[in-house]
């Protein structure tokens, strides 16, 4: 995974995986840097023994392998710029997902596209309610899909490419508003925790 | 800008088109693999780059959608292709680039590209 947002879509799609009908989305960045990216959901949940072994790679919900790499992955990209993954859960309530990311540090992925992620996780599932909102000391950008099918009525699906095409443009916009640069000589250079 | 009025205008006009789709039993449907080892190997590109041409093409009877892992994790990005009537077709180690060719010629012409198949990969 080459940028934060893939591991988003990747990590986002066990959302919908596990039935949500609701899936909040947020990022925050501070002005120090820090980039916390939270995934919150209203899915089947997970039972507290499944929940302490979930970010071990040989765990998975999947009956065609013994692996499952999207979490372990994740962890593991927070905690190399000094962050860190929190996963909490309950069975019948949801599932929220955070992780902590030092967008300074040396070994953070870049951003990457989020609009793109946002608008094909709506693409793929445009029955589920998703809300979007990414702060910056720049502005913030916020997308709700209610909104949206508001506006669409029921007739026409948030999955027809044209809505795909105007939700990555729309989003686009925003992220650039908001874009926060990063400064290569603020980088951080540090060990893995 | 965009804004929420386009929105409205994009409505209307999709109104308008659905009145002349062809049912559900003619639409070609193409599905995308989009599970972490699918999303590592570069699929959500490829997504883009078929919703973008069936859109630009304005393919009102191609539904494009997305799919767990299809079981090739070494052949990803991989789409599967179902034209009604016809046998399923499999193309793998897809890139943006060769998702217009695909559009065109198995979508449109119904000639499936032999060279992007699991049969030409394996």
């Amino acid at each position: 995974m080459k940028e934060l947002s893939l591991h988003l879509l990747d990590v986002a799609k066990n959302s919908v995986t596990a039935g949500a009908r609701h899936v909040d989305i947020s990022l925050e960045e501070d002005p120090q840097g820090w980039l916390t990216v939270s995934i919150r959901d209203d899915g089947r949940g997970m039972a507290p023994e499944f929940l302490a072994r979930v970010t071990d790679p040989f765990t998975t919900t999947r009956t065609t392998r013994k692996v499952g790499l999207g979490l372990p992955l994740y962890r593991l990209t927070a905690e190399q710029t000094g962050g860190s993954l929190d996963i909490r859960s309950q069975v019948g309530r949801g599932t929220t997902v955070t992780a902590r990311f030092q967008r300074r540090h040396l070994d953070c992925p870049p951003l990457g596209d989020l609009p793109g992620t946002v608008a094909m996780l709506i693409q793929g599932s445009p029955d589920i309610e998703f809300t979007y909102r990414h702060t910056t000391p720049n502005g913030a950008v916020e997308l709700s899909t209610a909104e949206l099918r508001d506006i669409l009525g029921e007739d026409v699906s948030l999955a027809e490419p044209e809505i795909f095409a105007w939700i990555q443009d729309y989003l686009t916009e925003q992220e650039e508003q908001a874009a926060v640069d990063i400064d290569p000589a603020a980088m951080i250079e540090g060990e893995i925790t | 800008m965009k804004s929420l009025e386009e929105l409205k205008a994009i409505r209307e006009k999709m109104k308008r088109q659905m009145d002349v789709r062809e049912s559900d039993e003619n639409t070609i449907r193409v599905l995308v693999g989009m599970a972490t080892c699918g999303i590592a190997a570069g699929a959500r590109p490829v997504l883009s780059a078929f919703l973008d041409e069936v859109d630009r093409r304005g393919l009102t009877n191609v539904s494009v959608s997305q799919t767990g892992c299809i079981g090739v994790c070494r052949l990803e990005p991989v789409a599967e292709v179902f034209v009604p009537g016809e046998e399923k077709v499999t193309y793998v180690h897809l890139t943006p680039d060769k998702v217009p060719a695909i559009v065109e010629q198995h979508l449109v012409n119904h000639n499936v590209v032999t060279d992007y198949t699991i049969g030409a990969a394996e």
